[in-house]
């Protein structure tokens, strides 16, 4: 945004003309030369300062945004004060190691930040043709992901949670342990908090802390009593930090966005606030393209060494995968990992439901030099077996398990065991792709071969007895 | 240069004063950076406008500029093989001119004006000619003729042709038109998106468009010139059936929009279309193909504009007398940007906050499908096929973009989690999917692939019918319970469903079937019925042992057999009777 000077000298003069605040908005009026998406100080009458947002401009008109919350704001004395810009975020190598707020202000009591370069949170869309396809495996050490649902580099893999159910448990081990195989690659988590709990924002930190894994990583943290609407910049800072490292200092950035469920909230509220038609559920018809904004910006660019691997993770409402908010994010999400409550009853960690869980880019992620030859046989060959020790279960609570043959009986009990072995890890347990793939092994060795169809003869051969 | 100043800006819209003589749809600059936009409402001297790019730093006293025309796609050789966003700019030029990021105000033509085309006359001097009359020819790609017409309202005799090497800007010919006027025709003409190309006359769809996959060439046909839908929740794959008809339509020239979609998929599309080979012609696929690209996080109102940018790129070749398959993926997407603009519009709204004129909208657009007698003297015959994936909420079918289409297509595929959850690809429901063109194909069938072949696809749906109802009893009491008949029918059923209607897009093999294979596959497993159907009523065998057969392991394969290799099906179906009576040991 370009403003001639003379212009900008006058606009940063303080400007007292606040007529209508209403919810998070505010409505200040004849100011001229204001522009769209430009960013607002806002200044109160005790002298605090506070951020906000274009969003209408009319005539004399202005709609704001208020990213901190406009109690305490009064309409005769606040003054605002146009800045002639978006927001902007300061970016440098430092911020590795630091905590932030949601909007981007180090609340680690350590020093600012000394920027390398500053940036519009907002971003601009990667140009389709500049994109290069995810095609990298990426080890989480979680067997659930990389055997089954595995993920690749610049691959947008959402968690759904519920509420109750260890999400953030396994965020933070997936940040912790996260890795790209091959020599000389340098990783970095961005992990963004949106109206998380106090608790929560200290297990997160303590837990990075603790483990070291702090040192290459950035936090963003907006607590649940932090103002709603700073939660709408949230995500776009942490994007805009992660573009920064991948695409700037090459390197492979993990974004970790929590819980995309309070920032829609947040996003409803503004547009309830604004008097919008309301679409599903109250929430504005632009959720989608909102949240693909944030979205697509993960991924990798040809001839760029970086990528940006996303992993938003939202909680359900009742459980429920119609609800808009995990609806609109599988529409746009290379697939989903979903957390099941009953595993999680059953004291089974990460509690990950593999069947209705599915990563789109696997495909191009596993096999021969990428992990390894036989993994997506032993994929296909787990897979179908749980499907059908999970049809089994069901049938034997109607028959009763004397009912079954003996072949059903083996994949009765091959489902329990996956869960409780394969799904079920230990949180601090890192186990390498080979070691995810041996354990598949280990547990087909229970059928007869002739059950195993799903496997070429010639991997049987190699990996089955060795396994058993 | 009409200019006016704008007075508000909310996100894609902005409405400026000044703009008295502007018409409605004309295209617009906005702002000193000059950003696209088009005129969609107008209220005396004000104009709205949904501007195609980002608005950020736009204020009011910014100016707008009226170019007195509305939003046109250039038409010419070099769409093939071309990579545009949803205004027609090419995304490799823009990376060329911004960087891997797209940046604002840019502006570049549809078609490349450097680059030269052999052109070869089709009409001499003194040869009289209409609109839509093919006057010459460049060979655009080794599938494609790019056929070089009169543009629609002018007519008259040639005055000068030449043939040569030229760029699209040039003039290739001249004609004097009956007042005396003369015109310079140019490889290259413009026409408005919004307005549909014209042609002579519209027929009635009557051949089938084969696509290789078995479940929509035997189930549920598309006709070319026809419309068809896929609504399917997320994860169901909807984009893997949409890619697969991009690829595997024996269609001319393909036309694929993301509309509003993921720009992985694009990028997957990009890096596999020039590697994969066309089925009927061997070469790569992209040689036939024009891709329209506006990601999801790309500006909204040019998401709106790239179905139509699409269509009237598709109609323009099919004027030339081809036939055209056009995939939008995803029209939700399209619908849901009508939304938003509306909503900025404060229109009032109808049916979950869309504008009331959707399904006009929607119906108009499928409208512009069909198999129709070109413009011309030649009457040549065009075929324009649409297929619109839907993405409704949550799966629910009772979404307004649904209903609004199911309401103008004529095939419906519909897609189920359920089945993709088994695994099940593609995952067309084939109780609740419909093809109305099924009974108007049925002579083509008869006559071009087989006599009883419609007959056969009749029983194969009727015994998938007869096993969902038996699926209900045996939930209650189990399969040993049911006739040996019924058991027989379950097995065939799923013969059906697991070695034809399930067929592997990723398959190297499976991911295309011609329709000869399909009926020498489907033969198979209902002659299979027959044998088996005639042994356990004659010599009292099981089903049970029936099935120890190598024959189903045999007719599970058949789908693997190249196209080359089809004797091998015969050879199966030949065998059957002996091969089913041979012990096993």
């Amino acid at each position: 945004m370009k403003l001639d000077s003379q212009l900008i000298r006058k606009r940063l003069s303080k400007f007292t003309a606040v007529s209508n605040i209403s919810g998070p908005l505010m409505l200040v009026e004849g100011i001229s030369g204001v522009k769209y998406g430009e960013l607002v100080e806002i200044e109160l009458v005790s002298g605090e300062i506070r951020k906000g947002e274009v969003l209408q401009v009319e005539e004399d008109k202005v709609l704001l945004q208020v990213f901190e919350g406009t109690s305490g704001i009064d309409i005769p004395k606040t003054a605002v004060r146009f800045l002639a810009r978006g927001l902007e975020i300061n970016l440098s190598m430092d911020m590795l190691g630091r905590v932030f707020d949601g909007l981007g202000r180090p609340i680690d009591k350590g020093p600012d930040v000394v920027p390398e370069e500053r940036a519009d949170i907002n971003g601009a869309p990667i140009n389709p043709y500049a994109r290069d396809y995810p095609n990298e495996f990426i080890q989480t050490g979680i067997s659930a992901i990389d055997g089954l649902n595995t993920l690749v580099r610049g691959q947008k893999l959402p968690i759904f949670s519920g509420s109750g159910l260890p999400h953030n448990r396994l965020a933070t081990q997936i940040a912790r342990q996260s890795e790209v195989r091959g020599e000389g690659e340098s990783f970095a988590v961005v992990f963004a908090a949106m109206g998380i709990t106090f608790e929560e924002a200290e297990y997160f930190i303590q837990s990075f802390r603790d483990t070291g894994a702090i040192e290459r990583s950035v936090l963003f943290i907006n607590l649940a009593d932090d103002p709603a609407i700073e939660r709408i910049a949230t995500p776009r800072v942490a994007l805009t930090t992660a573009e920064f490292l991948a695409f700037k200092k090459d390197m492979h950035v993990l974004v970790i966005l929590t819980d995309m469920t309070n920032y829609c909230e947040a996003l409803r509220e503004i547009s309830a606030a604004r008097k919008e038609v309301p679409g599903r559920r109250g929430y504005p018809g632009y959720l989608y393209t909102d949240l693909s904004t944030i979205y697509e910006r993960a991924g990798r660019i040809k001839e760029k060494k970086g990528s940006i691997t996303l992993i938003p993770i939202l909680t359900m409402p009742e459980d429920d995968k119609t609800h808009p908010i995990p609806d609109l994010t599988g529409y746009i999400t290379e697939g989903q990992i979903i957390l099941s409550r009953a595993l999680h009853r059953k004291k089974i960690y990460p509690p990950i439901d593999v069947l209705p869980s599915l990563s789109r880019l696997k495909d191009k992620g596993i096999g021969k030099g990428k992990t390894r030859e036989d993994h997506s046989d032993v994929f296909n060959q787990l897979f179908a077996c749980y499907a059908r020790g999970k049809e089994v279960q069901e049938l034997a609570v109607i028959l009763g398990e004397g009912a079954l043959s003996e072949v059903d009986k083996i994949y009765f009990k091959f489902a329990d065991l996956f869960e409780d072995r394969y799904v079920g890890q230990g949180e601090f347990e890192d186990r390498s792709i080979e070691e995810t793939l041996d354990l598949g092994w280990e547990l087909l060795s229970m059928f007869p071969t002739s059950e195993l169809k799903r496997v070429r003869p010639q991997f049987i051969e190699k990996y089955l007895k060795k396994a058993s | 240069m009409k200019s006016g100043r704008i007075v508000k800006v909310s996100g894609p819209l902005v409405v400026a004063e000044g703009m008295l003589g502007t018409k409605m749809y004309d295209v617009v600059y906005v702002g000193e950076m000059k950003l696209l936009g088009e005129v969609i409402e107008l209220k005396g001297d004000r104009a709205f406008i949904q501007v195609y790019e980002d608005t950020h730093g736009l204020g009011p006293g910014d100016p707008v500029f009226g170019t007195g025309y509305p939003l046109m796609v250039e038409l010419g050789p070099g769409l093939i093989e071309s990579f545009f966003d949803g205004i027609q700019r090419p995304l490799d030029k823009i990376k060329i001119l911004s960087g891997d990021f797209i940046s604002r105000g840019i502006h570049v033509p549809g078609l490349p004006r450097d680059k030269k085309w052999f052109f070869v006359p089709r009409v001499k001097i003194g040869d009289e000619v209409v609109e839509g009359d093919v006057i010459g020819e460049v060979e655009e790609t080794p599938l494609v003729k790019h056929r070089i017409m009169v543009p629609p309202g002018i007519g008259g005799v040639i005055v000068e042709i030449k043939e040569g090497v030229f760029t699209i800007d040039e003039t290739v010919a001249r004609l004097r038109d009956s007042e005396g006027q003369v015109h310079e025709l140019r490889m290259m003409q413009k026409w408005p998106v919004r307005v549909p190309r014209p042609y002579k006359e519209k027929f009635l769809p009557e051949v089938p468009m084969f696509t290789g996959q078995r479940v929509i060439d035997a189930f549920f046909p598309i006709a070319k010139g026809g419309t068809a839908c896929v609504p399917g929740p997320f994860g169901s794959g909807k984009t893997v059936i949409q890619h697969q008809l991009a690829k595997w339509s024996e269609a001319n020239i393909v036309v694929y929009i993301g509309c509003g979609e993921r720009g992985n998929e694009m990028t997957d599309v990009l890096i596999e279309f020039p590697e994969l080979k066309d089925p009927y012609s061997g070469e790569p696929l992209m040689k036939r193909t024009v891709l329209i690209a506006n990601t999801s996080n790309m500006p909204v109102a040019a998401r709106e504009a790239s179905i139509y940018t699409g269509i009237t790129i598709a109609e323009y070749f099919r004027d030339m007398g081809y036939s055209v398959a056009l995939m939008a993926d995803s029209t939700s997407r399209w619908a849901e940007a009508m939304r938003e603009i509306s909503g900025r519009l404060e229109e009032m709204p109808g049916e979950e906050g869309y504008p009331a004129y959707l399904a006009t909208r929607v119906a108009s657009f499928y409208e512009r499908a069909g198999r129709v007698k070109c413009l011309g003297k030649d009457d040549r015959e065009g075929t324009l096929s649409v297929i619109g994936a839907v993405s409704p909420p949550g799966g629910d079918l009772s979404d307004p973009v649904v209903q609004s289409t199911l309401r103008v297509v004529k095939v419906f595929w519909s897609l189920e989690d359920k089945l993709a959850y088994r695994r099940h690809f593609p995952a067309i429901n084939w109780l609740t999917s419909y093809s109305l063109y099924r009974e108007d194909l049925r002579p083509y069938y008869e006559k071009n692939v087989s006599p009883d072949f419609y007959e056969m696809i009749l029983e194969s749906m009727k015994i998938l019918e007869k096993e969902a109802e038996l699926e209900e009893i045996v939930r209650l009491v189990g399969a040993e319970a049911l006739s040996q008949e019924d058991q027989l029918l379950l097995e065939i059923a799923r013969s059906i469903r697991e070695d034809f209607l399930h067929q592997n897009a990723f398959h190297e093999v499976d991911t295309f079937a011609s329709i000869k294979k399909q009926y020498l596959m489907m033969k198979a497993i209902l002659k299979l019925y027959d044998v088996c159907k005639e042994i356990i009523t004659k010599e009292e065998v099981t089903v049970k042992e029936l099935r120890k057969s190598t024959i189903w392991e045999k007719i599970a394969r058949m789908k693997y057999f190249a196209e080359s290799d089809l004797h091998e099906i015969e050879k199966i179906i030949k065998e059957m009777d002996h091969e089913i009576r041979q012990p096993v040991n």
